[in-house]
């Protein structure tokens, strides 16, 4: 008799093929991200022109108030592409992370009801935020175009900090949608870390405003270090990276990343009895 | 025969909290350490911390469960409300995790807890059995080609590209079972489905799940209906209040199923906040009951309180239909209240001729009052049957075998 079981659940044992579920539930995870990018713009008339129209409304403004109102020095770069370029960055994580939160809270009723490893979902919703960005990056691209700006050889470090902007939006997202599923605070603390997060990282202005004393603590928000990078990188010569900021910026995420992980692993397998 | 599913000493415990909100507030955890501190400072001497949070109480939803399936079984798993069968199914497809024990599992299991699980109302129909299928574990391969099936099965494809917000509830729950029903696990996992759509489309659904159990895969099913189980299954696991009372022959699970339901509905009910208990409810003062003869329902109630003006309600249904085959209020009748004075009180609702064909039926008890609504409600209060042993309707040769009541009628032939 060959009894070589597939999958033996043990109470209180981690699963030994989690990892390997994940792969296998790949299809569901293209599917889940599929829909959350359908559902996001169904009945709404110009349906998926606001991917384009929110980021370039935000940046209008804010390169109306900073830059032309309030006068903030932008190192002779045109402000709209001073703002775009953090842009890119902050509203990718913003995005993810407003939806990606309540992520497993909505789909309540796939939680409680079938199996596959739950992290696809708020993952699914980073995804979905990605798509926006690449949606931007073009955007971006064009932007330079009629500026007649062009980047810096050193945009081909660019991955990098892209990489580490997903590190960041990915851990986040993952720890506070597994906390939501226990304490439901989140929804509203969510928003306002969101909104006083724009304020606290140089979006609307560049790092240099900030001073000098100041700058160490102000990178305490790892956002600072990807935000500075993608300048750098895209902006090229007259811009200079705060290394510092950058350094605290990596070890922050990767420690974010890990205790994020840890804890939605743990979480995980009562969520359906939590939700 | 390989053994597919092996459970040892299944356990799942529940922490019930006897509080209004169900969620944990972050704000009580935050809190907690300084409330703690403020009652070591205030009785330096207790040793127990006193939750401050909520009271709680654990339950085991499942205790010390053990069995084994083996490939191609049809298993029925039979309980009563609240026994913890869906429990046990949560268990085995991984939805939560056991608190103690252990399940072994061989091969892919695919579980239907509720059709349409993960349907999107704005999504069409087309963009529903892609994503639906995906979450219930079928490759995009597989739904390809089985898409025209699983179409012209639910009877939607002239709604394809609606979105399913605008289907009708019917529609809906067909195309949902549809997907579901063309999955291809080797180990299926079904709790209640059957209880959807038209009794045309139930029919359907049975035929299609039949399909399945003769195509020798493992099949672990859920239903109150009693005649599909039977139909089904050929192995039963009877679960009670959370233990395994009985495994084996699904017609003998049944059985005691059933019996045991009888049993502990004849108990007495006290509806303690309303000062009401009704001790017992007879039929023919316990006498057989038979088609075409008195059928007499005899209510017993005692009360602490005095009622002026309620209602009593009486249903008789059975396993077959949704539905009630039979049913009475005293609100239907002019002039009709029904006092309760502190003490013994006895009602009686006299049916002087029944028209109930020779079967298992449920009698359904209900105390309802203009304020506070209904104060009492069970669908199945007591089990009876109508005897078939002899009958003295006079035009009659034999007794009515289909159909569940007989009427009074003549032939023009």
């Amino acid at each position: 008799m060959s009894n070589e079981f597939d999958l033996v659940i043990q109470a209180g044992k981690t699963e030994r093929h989690y990892w390997f579920d994940i792969w296998r539930y790949r299809e569901l995870f293209l599917f889940l991200t599929w829909k959350e990018f359908l559902v996001r713009y169904k009945q709404a008339v110009v349906g998926i022109a606001w991917s384009v129209l929110q980021p370039v409304l935000t940046m209008i403004i804010m390169a109306f108030i900073f830059g032309r109102v309030a006068q903030l020095p932008s190192g002779g770069i045109p402000y709209s592409i001073l703002v775009f370029t953090a842009l890119l960055p902050w509203q990718f994580f913003a995005n993810s992370l407003t939806q990606g939160s309540m992520s497993l809270v909505s789909n309540k009723d796939m939680v409680s009801k079938i199996y596959f490893p739950r992290i696809i979902i708020p993952v699914s919703n980073v995804m979905v935020g990605a798509v926006d960005f690449l949606i931007s990056c073009v955007l971006l691209a064009l932007l330079m175009l009629f500026h007649h700006f062009v980047p810096s050889i050193r945009i081909l470090i660019l991955p990098l900090f892209v990489l580490m902007a997903f590190a960041i939006t990915v851990g986040t997202t993952l720890f506070i949608s597994a906390l939501n599923v226990r304490y439901r605070d989140f929804r509203y603390i969510v928003p306002f870390m969101v909104q006083l997060g724009l304020y606290v990282s140089p979006v609307a202005y560049s790092i240099d405003v900030i001073p000098q004393k100041w700058k160490l603590l102000y990178s305490l928000n790892p956002m600072v270090g990807v935000i500075d990078g993608f300048r750098w990188s895209v902006l090229g010569g007259k811009f200079e990276l705060y290394w510092q900021g950058l350094l605290i910026s990596i070890v922050l995420t990767i420690i974010i990343f890990f205790i994020a992980l840890k804890y939605f692993r743990a979480t995980e397998r009562t969520f359906a009895d939590k939700i | 025969m390989t053994t597919v599913i092996k459970a040892e000493n299944l356990g799942k415990k529940y922490i019930i909290r006897h509080k209004q909100d169900p969620y944990d507030k972050f704000a009580d955890v935050l809190v907690k350490p300084f409330k703690y501190a403020g009652q070591k400072l205030a009785q330096p001497f207790t040793k127990e911390f006193v939750s401050f949070i909520s009271a709680k109480e654990e339950f085991w939803a499942l205790k010390d469960v053990s069995f084994e399936i083996k490939q191609g079984d049809r298993v029925g798993i039979i309980g009563r409300n609240g026994a913890g069968k869906s429990t046990l199914l949560k268990l085995i497809s991984r939805i939560t995790e056991p608190t103690t024990g252990k399940i072994s599992i061989k091969g892919r299991v695919s579980s239907l807890l509720e059709v349409g699980t993960g349907f999107h109302p704005e999504l069409t129909g087309r963009e529903n059995i892609y994503l639906n299928g995906a979450i219930l574990g079928m490759s995009r391969k597989e739904i390809k080609r089985k898409f025209d099936e699983i179409v012209a099965f639910a009877e939607v494809d002239k709604f394809l590209d609606t979105p399913v917000k605008r289907y009708s509830s019917g529609m809906y729950v067909r195309l949902a079972f549809a997907v579901a029903a063309h999955l291809e696990p080797e180990i299926l996992i079904v709790d209640e489905v059957l209880a959807v759509g038209d009794t045309a489309f139930q029919k359907k659904c049975l035929g299609k799940m039949q399909d399945v159990g003769q195509e020798g895969r493992t099949v672990l099913f859920v239903s109150h209906n009693t005649d599909a189980v039977k139909k089904l299954c050929s192995q039963g696991i009877l679960i009670v209040c959370g233990e395994k009372f009985f495994d084996g022959d699904v017609s003998k699970a049944l059985d005691l199923y059933t019996e045991q339901m009888y049993n502990t509905m004849k108990d007495k009910i006290e509806l303690s906040q309303y000062g009401i208990t009704i001790n017992g409810i007879t039929l023919n003062d316990g006498k057989v009951i038979l088609p075409f003869e008195p059928l007499v329902i005899n209510i017993e109630i005692i009360s602490s309180r005095l009622f002026e003006n309620l209602a009593f309600d009486l249903t008789i249904s059975n396993d077959d239909y949704n539905g009630f085959i039979f049913y009475t209020s005293t609100i239907l009748h002019k002039n009709v209240k029904v006092k309760i004075k502190p003490g013994k009180n006895n009602f009686r609702c006299v049916i002087p001729k029944n028209s109930l064909c020779s079967d298992y039926y449920f009698l359904g008890f209900r105390i309802a009052e203009p304020v506070k609504g209904i104060l009492f409600f069970e669908k199945r209060f007591l089990r009876f049957e109508v005897a078939n042993s002899y009958y003295r309707d006079t035009n009659l040769q034999t007794l009515p075998q289909n159909g569940r009541i007989y009427m009074n009628h003549y032939w023009e032939v």
